[in-house]
């Protein structure tokens, strides 16, 4: 490894916009980004802020692209970068910025508190306890690994060049829908206000942000498109609504 | 929905801050895909080299009308005007091809090959207008699970024909006895690799026990939803896989017909 390395790091001026700024650094064996970002705030530059908490890909708080790639800087090694050429780092751009390399992500969160709430069925013992199938909770513990880093989100095209954001909720939120909806023992019925005020048709499964997930959920397969198809259940297949007045 | 202002940074096609060569993937998809397009199309149209022996070509089958032994329904019916371009492929092919158009993996892969929407991920796009797919026209690919069932019905004809590609015909004697040739492998692998594409679908998935919230309450929904999942997780290889089978299937069955190649027998 090359003992020193350029990293274009994003400035946000206090008047608004923001421009890169190079810095030239010792870098070594084993480190990564957000290593590199702590090392340039410890010597050249104490007023760059950066979010961070656990170093370790499982707080989701240091997002950021790196050479224009949305990645956890704290999960990027610089053996997988070409030092050879400066590296970029910059915010979420899907987001506001805040400063430097710190975004606003609370749209996120104000988003989530749309979904309807987990409603579980009556208790299924006198205890006051339920009874699950390992298999079935399997299902939505996947989306529990969620460490909510936002990367799909920011990756999403409907968000990031369309800015969609008052009709579509984005992955990260359509994940949350799904452990609720397809959890074993919840009654809630969200597939109403996914098609309507969540917008999930908007999703055109390019599948950016399962790619991007540090945490290997299949976003796209296990949690978008099943929560799509409950919607064509119900509102576009004429036979499935046939069979159901049937049935009731 | 409460939603503050996003400063979204102006963009036009192709922007982006990526140093990989994030257009190589959309483009071999395009390029495979246009090819694909393009043979299947022309080979649609011949309307003729579609069988050898007891092979037919996938593209042909079911013949409904035609002139060879195949045909289920005899010749091509008069009642079908003259000028109207004919082929017993051109009956059938919309069939599986919209099977394939209207498939989540392909949607995803053609909406960045084709339409740039995205290029790439991350890649700036040339449009800034959206309308995904709750709206017309592309709120119709919801038909996709319609066309899932027309496409398992082709996959019990297509397996009726690796049966037929067992028989060969002496031309001598003219008896009929057992062998197997290497059309005969080609197109047992085209069914075996159209089986991994269709049942491993995201909306076979769904119907066999996606549906359900405890799908272990459903034995039977259960092992299939688990077989079903098994092959949704390789979707896209058998998608790519298939396709390629299906046209080097007729490739094959033409080019032995033609008698440029020759059928390998194996047995």
């Amino acid at each position: 490894m090359i003992p020193e390395a350029t990293f274009k790091i994003w400035r946000t001026h206090p008047g608004g916009g923001g421009t890169f700024q190079s810095f030239r650094t010792k870098v070594s064996e084993g480190m990564v980004v957000l290593d590199v970002v702590h090392r340039i705030q410890a010597e050249q530059a104490p007023d760059l802020a950066v979010r961070w908490n656990c170093k370790a890909g499982k707080c989701g708080s240091c997002s950021a692209e790196i050479n224009g790639n949305p990645r956890l800087m704290c999960m990027t090694r610089l053996s997988e970068l070409n030092l050879w050429e400066p590296v970029t780092v910059e915010p979420m751009r899907t987001f506001p910025p805040i400063k430097d390399l710190v975004t606003d992500v609370s749209w996120n969160f104000r988003v989530k508190k749309g979904i309807a709430k987990f409603a579980p069925r009556p208790a299924d013992a006198p205890d006051g306890t339920w009874r699950m199938a390992q298999r079935d909770i399997d299902r939505v513990q996947e989306f529990r690994k969620c460490i909510e880093c936002f990367l799909c989100q920011d990756v999403c095209h409907v968000l990031r060049d369309h800015a969609k954001h008052e009709e579509f909720i984005g992955p990260r939120v359509l994940t949350y829908a799904a452990a609720l909806e397809m959890h074993p023992l919840d009654t809630a019925d969200r597939i109403p206000a996914m098609k309507a005020q969540h917008g999930i048709g908007y999703c055109n499964i390019t599948k950016c942000c399962t790619k991007v997930c540090p945490e290997h959920i299949r976003i796209t397969d296990n949690a978008i498109i099943p929560l799509k198809e409950r919607v064509v259940s119900r509102y576009y297949d004429p036979v499935t609504r046939l069979l159901r007045v049937f049935k009731s | 929905m409460d939603v503050i202002p996003v400063t979204i940074t102006s963009r036009g096609l192709g922007s982006t801050a990526r140093r990989d060569v994030w257009w190589a993937t959309p483009l071999a998809i395009f390029v495979g895909l246009s090819l694909f397009i393009v043979y299947a199309t022309w080979a649609a149209f011949q309307n003729a080299h579609y069988t050898y022996g007891p092979y037919l070509s996938p593209f042909y089958s079911p013949e409904l009308f035609g002139d060879s032994p195949h045909a289920w329904l005899g010749p091509k019916p008069a009642w079908i005007p003259a000028w109207v371009p004919f082929s017993p492929a051109l009956l059938i092919l919309p069939f599986p091809g919209l099977f394939r158009v209207t498939c989540y993996y392909y949607r995803g892969a053609y909406y960045k090959s084709f339409w740039a929407d995205p290029p790439a991920c991350a890649v700036g796009e040339p449009r800034g207008s959206y309308w995904g797919e709750g709206s017309f026209p592309l709120v119709l690919q919801n038909v996709h699970r319609y066309f899932m069932w027309i496409a398992v019905g082709f996959l019990f004809i297509l397996t009726y024909d690796v049966w037929l590609a067992l028989w060969f015909t002496d031309a001598a004697t003219g008896a009929t006895r057992f062998g197997i040739g290497l059309g005969t492998i080609l197109l047992a692998v085209n069914v075996v690799l159209l089986t991994g594409y269709t049942l491993g679908c995201h909306v076979m998935r769904h119907i066999v026990g996606g549906a359900h919230d405890e799908v272990s309450k459903h034995p039977v929904c259960d092992r299939a939803y688990a077989c079903s999942s098994a092959l949704n997780a390789r979707h896209q290889l058998y998608a790519w896989l298939s396709l390629f089978s299906v046209a080097f299937a007729d490739v094959y069955v033409r080019l032995c017909s033609m008698g440029i190649w020759t059928d390998l027998r194996i047995l």
